[in-house]
């Protein structure tokens, strides 16, 4: 089980309170498409994924986006038991999507960066270490079903 | 690969973050020293209590290799020769750990934190695959 000081839940819900989960959701998932274009593979039915500005105006993709960081709320609402939390979705990412475990990693990294535009300076050394462990965490949790 | 447009984008990057390079730098370092604490297994004489000079002087060095680099955008390979065999056969960094993820991302993150919205999508792509490129360059000499 993961340990989390009252310093780094504080440091999550803090952010997570300013968090417009719809926008930086939207915005992740749109900069893990750009950045790393390969992840589109999984995105076949979206529709136009032809250009950076056509990603982000994709509808479907700022929907989807916001349902994976909407799933990120449930992890810090239980930041002391997310394998449970995860376990059901483990399967489906496994099982279902088929998708490689590298790619929560990456997506995990994209979010750090996504809150960094958005809180400028306040997202200090700290908290970016906070957030690093988080994403990982919940990473590892996502990956813990797959066989 | 860099593409043109890849290219003018880094750049522009550089020119936003002109005369800020050692903040920045130092930024960088600090944040990957604390987010991946493993980083600090190469730096035993630092003081790492706080953001000190000898990581402000560390920084200035990095990021003015960069700035090198980015000026050099185009023979890469040439801009990195010597810092490339530095790291080979001195330093001896495990290539996977500045190659890939922690050196980039802790500077796109000191670099977000200022640029804000400026640290477009296309801008993030572009310094990204060039952080991705200066690293498999560093990392030719390895072996």
């Amino acid at each position: 089980m993961v340990h989390w000081t009252a310093e780094e839940k504080q440091l999550i819900t803090s952010v997570w309170g300013k968090v417009d989960v719809a926008d930086c959701g939207g915005e992740a998932l749109a900069r893990l498409l750009i950045v790393y274009p390969w992840t589109q593979r999984f995105f076949d039915t979206f529709g136009n994924l032809s250009s950076p500005t056509a990603i982000v105006g994709n509808p479907k993709v700022r929907a989807h986006g916001q349902k994976v960081l909407t799933s990120f709320g449930e992890a810090i609402k239980n930041l002391d038991n997310l394998k449970a939390t995860y376990s059901k979705l483990s399967e489906l990412h496994c099982e279902k999507l088929h998708v490689d475990p590298e790619n929560f990693r990456i997506l995990g990294d994209i979010l750090v960066i996504v809150l960094a535009t958005h809180f400028g300076k306040d997202f200090t050394p700290a908290c970016q270490a906070t957030w690093q462990k988080l994403v990982g965490v919940v990473a590892h949790a996502l990956a813990r079903n797959y066989h | 690969m860099l593409t043109a447009e890849d290219k003018k984008l880094v750049q522009q990057v550089w020119g936003k973050v002109c005369g800020a390079e050692e903040e920045i730098g130092a930024d960088a370092l600090w944040r990957m020293f604390h987010s991946y604490p493993a980083t600090k297994t190469y730096f035993p004489h630092f003081d790492m209590t706080k953001c000190s000079d000898q990581i402000h002087g560390h920084g200035k060095k990095v990021m003015t290799a960069l700035t090198n680099a980015v000026k050099n955008i185009d023979n890469l390979r040439q801009a990195l020769s010597e810092l490339s065999k530095l790291h080979a056969y001195n330093l001896r960094v495990d290539p996977p750990c500045f190659s890939l993820q922690f050196l980039s991302l802790c500077l796109q993150v000191a670099l977000a934190t200022r640029l804000g919205k400026d640290y477009s999508p296309e801008a993030h792509s572009a310094i990204d695959k060039f952080m991705s490129a200066v690293a498999t360059t560093l990392a030719e000499k390895y072996r």
